[in-house]
């Protein structure tokens, strides 16, 4: 029978023979049979097969150079496969070491169970969907659960002021607030500026430029402010309160605090919640500066409209009351960013992957509550008429 | 096994000079280490004299500031990417925990190494994991798991199936019985003897475990003073420095040593 594998290469490439001999057929393997080469006769050795009628099979190793155990499993693969076709099969020219690796093989050959059939797509999805719908819903009444502790735990800390841990509050008050200025007040800047070009663009057409001074002022004032400010703190703030207990989490952190007697509510939760309550309203006033300044600035640039006509359109323009709508949502939308930070950091278990997963979770979260209860501020406002 | 058999006389790993440091503080100074085929070194030392450092920068994972390592007789600051890529593929890592991939499931995590440095049929490859999932006692049904639904124990098993993927020359082992209960740290400690017994392999690893170094280790490399001092257990023990007399000669080491009493030192 003819060769089954180019061998005309050097000593070391990985080749078999076959040979047929009337009932006896010969396999002669020579080169190195190891992980790195077996590839390449993988497929040739599966389907080579003695003629019908073939009683013996003699498998040689003697030309092997290198061996290891993944040629070892080709060749007791092929024995095997020799044995259940009812042939009778013996090995020639094995060394000791060879001889083991052939053992070890043969008694580790246990197969893997098949990975359980993926279910049919629409199948799948419909499942996918419904676990996600409950799986929003457990979430939902889990967070309204966090709710109820936190304004308990708040009101223990208002009864009792000596629970507040000071030192913590004020680092979160610092962290949160003190060293988000510059961002918040930069962003809130810019966005004034795009206001007011805007606004400008479309209000010169019908000769009403000073215009552009009640719509910045109201724009910023109302929402531009406190919103930007909100999603800048859930994205700096939210996110690394989840991260922070979250790996706490992880570390056993907050299971030895309990073993402690320190309730986690008081210690981790409490001070981010009341942090973020007071910081927010002060970065929303400093935000709500940088805004007006920057349309006004931009004003004084494209429009030809004076600081000093600025100022006084912008009195006409709004009411205290307009000041403090976009203030008054401050502490809530703080609150609310503090309290799904906390709450998603909390639910942080084991691996390190899930405080990723639970960062990402706190951020997108935080930010939907906020523009949901923004919608809802609005609705209450112009039905109480400010 | 096989390119670089050639060079068989030469030892699996050669350390000369080696300093390493970070920032300031320098953790090995002029350490020379010298691993021979086929033998099985464990790496010892104090919290914090520089035992996982020593591994990491063998491997390549720790920059050095001076000093020269030679892995299967190549120096691998002069090769290029793929005389290094060539070395790798001689040799396993196990890390503490694993450190499997744990997006992917077990027998998927084996087949990383195979992908990546061999061309075979996919077939073949899922056939291999499965002979060396089997290998390091792992039941058939762990192979579809992912690492997260895996134990302890079971991760380091899949860990070290990964690491004898390619049925390297040379296997690293980072406290490879760490974490795991006595019995389970005996079946581990049996597991790599037979291994490297069966597929020739020399073994480095870095163990806490005394009951480790009776039981499978040729040689011990004691890390102190910025340097290893190499022997066996008999002629460590009679080492004059304190802590290595302390190390081998306190309680647990005169327990551990009592339950070895058979196993023979092979010089």
């Amino acid at each position: 029978m003819a060769a089954l594998n180019d061998d005309s290469i050097d000593d070391a490439h990985c080749r078999f023979t076959a040979a047929q001999d009337g009932a006896r057929w010969t396999l002669t393997l020579a080169g190195d049979w190891t992980t790195a080469t077996v590839g390449s006769i993988d497929a040739g050795l599966r389907t080579a097969a003695p003629a019908p009628g073939t009683t013996e099979a003699l498998v040689d190793l003697a030309a092997i150079t290198g061996f290891d155990t993944a040629g070892a499993w080709l060749v007791y693969r092929t024995l095997k496969g020799l044995k259940a076709g009812g042939l009778e099969t013996a090995t020639a020219g094995v060394r000791p070491a060879q001889q083991t690796l052939l053992a070890t093989v043969a008694s580790n050959d246990v197969p893997i169970p098949e990975p359980p059939e993926p279910a049919n797509p629409f199948v799948a999805l419909a499942e996918r969907t419904g676990r996600a719908t409950v799986d929003a819903a457990i979430e939902g009444r889990d967070l309204v659960s966090f709710l109820g502790h936190s304004v308990i735990a708040i009101a223990r800390a208002i009864a009792q002021p000596r629970r507040i841990r000071f030192i913590s509050l004020f680092h979160h008050i610092e962290r949160a607030g003190l060293n988000a200025m510059p961002i918040v007040g930069l962003i809130s800047f810019l966005i004034g500026i795009v206001m007011t070009f805007q606004s400008a663009d479309q209000l010169e057409k019908f000769g009403a430029s000073i215009f552009t001074v009640n719509i910045v002022g109201q724009g910023v004032l109302r929402e531009m402010g406190v919103l930007l400010t909100a999603i800048m703190l859930a994205g700096r703030s939210g996110s690394a309160f989840t991260a922070q207990i979250g790996t706490m989490k992880v570390r056993e952190e907050v299971d030895a605090m309990q073993t402690i007697g320190l309730d986690p509510m008081d210690v981790l939760v409490l001070p981010r919640l009341m942090a973020l309550i007071i910081a927010l309203p002060l970065l929303t006033f400093f935000a709500n500066l940088m805004g007006l300044l920057g349309g006004a600035l931009m004003a004084t640039i494209s429009l030809d409209i004076s600081l000093i006509q600025f100022i006084r359109q912008l009195n006409t323009a709004v009411t205290l009351w307009t000041f403090w709508v976009g203030i008054i949502k401050a502490p809530v939308f703080g609150f609310v960013i503090a309290l799904v930070g906390c709450y998603e950091g909390l639910r942080v278990t084991g691996s390190a992957e899930s405080v990723g997963r639970l960062t990402t979770r706190s951020v997108v979260e935080s930010i939907f509550l906020v523009i949901v209860l923004d919608a809802m501020f609005s609705i209450f406002f112009s039905i109480i008429g400010i | 096994m096989v390119a670089l058999e050639q060079q068989s006389e030469q030892p699996a790993i050669r350390v000369s000079g080696l300093r390493t440091q970070f920032g300031r503080q320098i953790v090995h100074d002029d350490l020379d280490l010298e691993v021979r085929r086929g033998e099985v070194i464990g790496i010892v030392g104090g919290s914090g004299t520089g035992k996982s450092v020593l591994l990491r920068t063998i491997i390549g994972l720790n920059p050095h500031t001076a000093g020269r390592i030679e892995l299967l007789g190549q120096d691998m600051d002069a090769a290029d990417d793929a005389a290094q890529l060539r070395v790798k593929s001689h040799t396993g890592v196990l890390f503490q925990d694993g450190a499997l991939f744990s997006s992917l499931t077990v027998a998927e995590n084996i087949q990383v190494p195979l992908a990546e440095h061999v061309t075979m049929p996919a077939s073949l490859m899922f056939e291999i994991a499965e002979v060396k999932i089997s290998m390091v006692g792992l039941p058939p049904d762990a192979a579809n798991k992912y690492p997260s639904e895996l134990s302890g124990g079971m991760r380091k098993r899949a860990g070290l199936a990964r690491a004898l993927a390619l049925d390297p020359e040379i296997l690293f082992l980072d406290e490879p019985t760490a974490g795991l209960d006595p019995i389970g740290a005996h079946d581990f400690d049996t597991l790599i003897g037979d291994l490297q017994r069966t597929l020739g392999l020399t073994v480095v690893m870095i163990t806490h475990d005394l009951d480790s170094l009776y039981a499978i280790c040729d040689r011990v490399a004691v890390l102190l003073d910025k340097r290893v001092k190499v022997g066996t257990i008999d002629s460590l023990s009679s080492e004059p420095d304190p802590w290595i007399r302390d190390y081998f000669h306190g309680p647990r080491a005169r327990a551990a040593q009592h339950g070895s009493t058979t196993h023979q030192q092979p010089e």
